[in-house]
């Protein structure tokens, strides 16, 4: 249980193999802040669908991993950013189905159904940051926050 | 570049050619005594020698060609298929590329020495010359080594990415006319079109009409994974053949559905002897009909 707050691990994001080590980030460090099967398969789809969100759309970018310390316990963070064109309309994106690259239009709004947090920045010409956050024990962590 | 004999840089390579020329013996001897060439050559002392004698040759050349500076001059060729074999030697006994690249570093201080014991027959003014076109000529092999290695070690990359996407994707018979394919690690577009092809290949030999695509190896399913599952799925029935996925575990099925994905038109089973028995159960109520007129 490290109380100080670390440096973000950053993992490019410029290719379709880079996919897969922004999954084995995730989930290795998901696994050492104690996140539950579930929680960890869990947030490693939520990236994983995000990750290629930032390649498809955002022209490519980073992920920032972070471990976060929340009143209930640990939890990891993770944003995907890119200085890519923007999300125009946000509320259409994450609604189900829509897709524009000619996916199943499940990502962003999946992902969303995925994790505790979610929080979109994104500027028309640039970029997009999208964080999200999951805890280790997300049912305290609920009971914490409401 | 080069500009006749008038140009000093000409001049200094010429020098450094006739150098390398007249002391390649003595140079191999040295050489064979560093790590470079004395950890490769384990076996006789003359092999080693050997071997420095076609860098020093291949050296010369170079410096003679005037082109001291360019890793595409035609005197590196015939050295560059022993340095991949003496420099896997190194890396296999352990070395990181900067500590073989530190080892041919040192292969230029014999050829140094040399250079500066022989000003008695040069002027100073063409000694530090050829100084220069020495140092280049041994940077420049520095940068051939390496680029050597990277080239050895993407070369051995590849090869072994395509025998992931060969070795992953086996189709395996399982009964009559019923198929399976266990699917592992990570399902990206260019390993669903592996999957998905020999897959239809498997239908297509073994007349089969059940496939069992079972994913307990696969990490992580996401939309994309789920969206080539259900591409598979589509064109296997478009083969008559049907097709059930096994091996959804407990938290690849909460994440599934929190995603919202659709498996609906899809057979899912736990695990592989459930998608089997499906499987034969399916075929027994199918053939007992068919069965009674041959």
């Amino acid at each position: 249980m490290s109380q100080a707050a670390q440096e973000p691990i950053r993992v490019p994001i410029r290719k379709d193999t880079d996919l897969t080590a922004v999954r084995q980030h995730v989930r290795a460090l998901a696994q050492r802040t104690g996140f539950g099967l579930v929680q960890q398969t869990k947030l490693v789809t939520a990236a994983s669908e995000l990750a290629r969100n930032t390649l498809l759309h955002g022209g490519g970018g980073a992920a920032e991993i972070s471990v976060v310390h929340g009143r209930t316990g640990p939890g990891l963070s993770v944003s995907f950013v890119d200085s890519g064109p923007g999300i125009p309309d946000v509320d259409l994106a994450l609604s189900d189905g829509y897709s524009t690259a000619g996916g199943l239009g499940m990502g962003l709004s999946g992902s969303k159904r995925l994790v505790q947090e979610f929080a979109i920045e994104s500027v028309p010409d640039g970029g997009t940051r999208i964080t999200v956050t999951s805890w280790a024990d997300p049912y305290s962590a609920r009971q914490g926050a409401r | 570049m080069t500009d006749g004999a008038t140009d000093p840089a000409a001049a200094g390579s010429e020098a450094v050619a006739d150098l390398l020329r007249r002391r390649g013996e003595q140079i191999a001897q040295r050489w064979a005594d560093l790590p470079f060439f004395q950890t490769v050559f384990t076996v006789t002392r003359d092999e080693a020698v050997e071997a420095g004698h076609a860098v020093v040759d291949s050296l010369s050349a170079v410096a003679e060609s005037g082109r001291v500076d360019d890793l595409e001059a035609v005197g590196f060729q015939p050295i560059r298929e022993q340095l991949v074999a003496m420099t896997a030697s190194r890396a296999s006994s352990g070395l990181s590329t900067a500590q073989v690249d530190r080892e041919v570093g040192a292969l230029r201080e014999a050829a140094l020495e040399l250079l500066e014991a022989d000003t008695s027959r040069l002027g100073a003014e063409e000694v530090g010359e050829a100084r220069v076109q020495l140092l280049t000529l041994f940077a420049t092999l520095r940068v051939l080594v390496v680029d050597t290695m990277l080239q050895e070690n993407q070369e051995i990359v590849l090869r072994q990415r395509q025998q992931l996407l060969e070795m992953a994707t086996p189709v395996i018979k399982l009964w009559d006319r019923l198929v399976a394919v266990p699917l592992i690690g990570m399902l990206d577009s260019a390993r669903s079109q592996v999957v998905m092809e020999n897959l239809l290949e498997a239908i297509v030999e073994h007349k089969a009409t059940i496939a069992i695509l079972d994913i307990t190896g696969v990490s992580t399913v996401d939309s994309l994974v789920a969206h080539h599952l259900m591409k598979t799925v589509a064109s296997a029935r478009l083969m008559g053949a049907e097709c059930v996925i096994s091996g959804i575990r407990p938290a690849i099925a909460q994440t599934i559905v929190q995603l919202g994905l659709d498996l609906g038109p899809v057979t899912t089973r736990a695990s592989l002897a459930d998608a089997l028995e499906w499987a034969l159960e399916r075929r027994e109520r199918k053939e007992l009909p068919t069965r009674g007129n041959p």
